[in-house]
């Protein structure tokens, strides 16, 4: 099978985002759907932070101490692009505004709980920042994430053994081996990497799978 | 006659007491207050209680007043960074409070102080580990978690440019929660870039009117640009 890297992962996220959209892309993994988004469609990125048209990163050397990203990089502003201050910023993500987020995840149940922000260690430092409101927010809760842990256990599981982010909130799942719509009678299938059977993914998944005829 | 400049940071800041409760702007690095986080320090009020999206970046302004011991309780939602090595220490040592808020209920929560607000049902943190112990409801077809809104004594935030009546405007992402804590605490003290003439501010866009203002500083250095590129959290 083919195994999607982390650019191929990024690449099919933005390859479901319809021109004119409004974005919130997480921190880490997610910010790599930026650089992919498909030519010829108007999509705006918003950040926690206060922007709304999050341009590319800026040339080196003309980094802007006061234009940042949620994740605290340079970044620059799109012409029509605007700024706000932290209430309103979180009114476009809690108010339902926003049509998409994009965020990694430790752990996604198959009732669509997304657990994103704390390993639950008990010398861990929590920090939640603003998962918790993109994961009841966003109109599409998209998660990004491998479909394995490092020891090979799936990251999709009945219930979630890390602390929940928000329950119920997960739309779809991209992994590096499928893509899976989270529905109220579970989890749809909607395609698998070249070489990888909807049977060898069951195998591979904790919790049952639907087919959908599109699954290879 | 209005004038809210004052001569020096330290006037501004002489009377912070003991325990007080402060609010400081700023997310990491943009929009922090440096000049008055720093005369924070050296005025000396001890037992503080933080409110702040971070908990510090390396070693200047926030997180420096942790590494001077004077803060007993910070209210935050991202304080785990890769350079935030001063509160992490506090922590583990058991030397200061942390109460962890979703950063859009930090803000609303900001926001609901500043607007006269009791408390607000928000759906963020239902069900999960942060609204353990709390109230909740169901609205229609969803569930939500009361909140309560978070006053402030004082309020130290950064701006780009005020006149001597308090109109202030920001700079990019430095305005991140600068508006919302002018409102919220008793007494908002500014760190400005520039004074100009009453007058020369376009009204249409003042973003803080001069009424959520108390006292202003010109700072006529702001920090050194320097790389944000290092420190990858929100």
């Amino acid at each position: 099978m083919k195994k999607l890297d982390r650019n191929q992962m990024a690449a099919r996220v933005a390859r479901d985002i319809p021109d004119g959209s409004y974005v919130n892309l997480g921190i880490g993994l997610p910010t790599l759907v930026a650089d992919h988004m498909p030519k010829g469609r108007e999509i705006i990125l918003h950040s926690e932070n206060g922007v709304l048209g999050v341009g590319p990163r800026p040339a080196p050397g003309a980094e802007d101490e006061d234009l940042i990203n949620a994740g605290k990089e340079a970044v620059t502003l799109l012409s029509g692009g605007s700024y706000f201050h932290h209430a309103d910023s979180f009114a476009m993500i809690r108010g339902r505004h926003l049509d998409f987020c994009v965020l990694g995840a430790f752990q996604i149940s198959l009732a669509g709980d997304l657990a994103n922000w704390h390993t639950g260690g008990a010398d861990a430092i929590p920090a939640v920042g603003g998962a918790m409101d993109l994961a009841v927010g966003a109109k599409q809760v998209l998660v990004m994430m491998e479909h394995l842990t490092k020891k090979g256990e799936s990251k999709i599981v009945e219930r979630c053994s890390y602390p929940l982010t928000g329950l119920r909130c997960v739309t779809r799942i991209y992994t590096d081996l499928a893509v899976i719509d989270v529905k109220p009678d579970g989890l749809h299938v909607v395609e698998t990497v070249e070489g990888l059977s909807f049977d060898e993914l069951q195998r591979l998944t904790g919790v049952p799978l639907k087919r959908l005829l599109t699954a290879a | 006659m209005i004038d809210k400049f004052f001569p020096s940071v330290e006037a501004a800041l002489a009377d912070v007491p003991d325990g007080a409760t402060v609010m400081i702007g700023g997310f990491g690095n943009a929009g922090m207050p440096a000049a008055l986080i720093d005369a924070l320090i050296a005025q000396g009020a001890r037992n503080l209680t933080i409110v702040n999206n971070n908990a510090g970046n390396g070693d200047a302004g926030l997180a420096a007043l942790l590494k001077a011991k004077r803060v007993r309780k910070i209210l935050c939602s991202f304080p785990r960074q890769a350079d935030s090595w001063h509160f992490d220490a506090l922590y583990r040592a058991g030397e200061i409070e942390l109460e962890l808020v979703p950063q859009g209920t930090l803000a609303e929560r900001i926001r609901a102080a500043g607007a006269g607000v009791g408390g607000f049902y928000t759906q963020t943190a239902f069900g999960t580990r942060l609204a353990e112990g709390k109230e909740t409801r169901r609205i229609g077809e969803r569930d939500y978690v009361l909140e309560y809104p978070i006053h402030a004594d004082y309020a130290l935030i950064k701006a780009d440019r005020a006149d001597r009546w308090g109109n202030l405007v920001y700079r990019k992402t430095a305005r991140n929660f600068g508006p919302i804590m002018a409102t919220a605490a008793k007494c908002t003290v500014v760190q400005v870039r520039e004074a100009v003439e009453l007058g020369s501010l376009d009204p249409e866009s003042v973003v803080t009117p001069g009424i959520f203002v108390k006292r202003i500083v010109k700072i006529a250095a702001s920090l050194p640009l320097r790389s944000t590129s290092q420190s990858k959290a929100a």
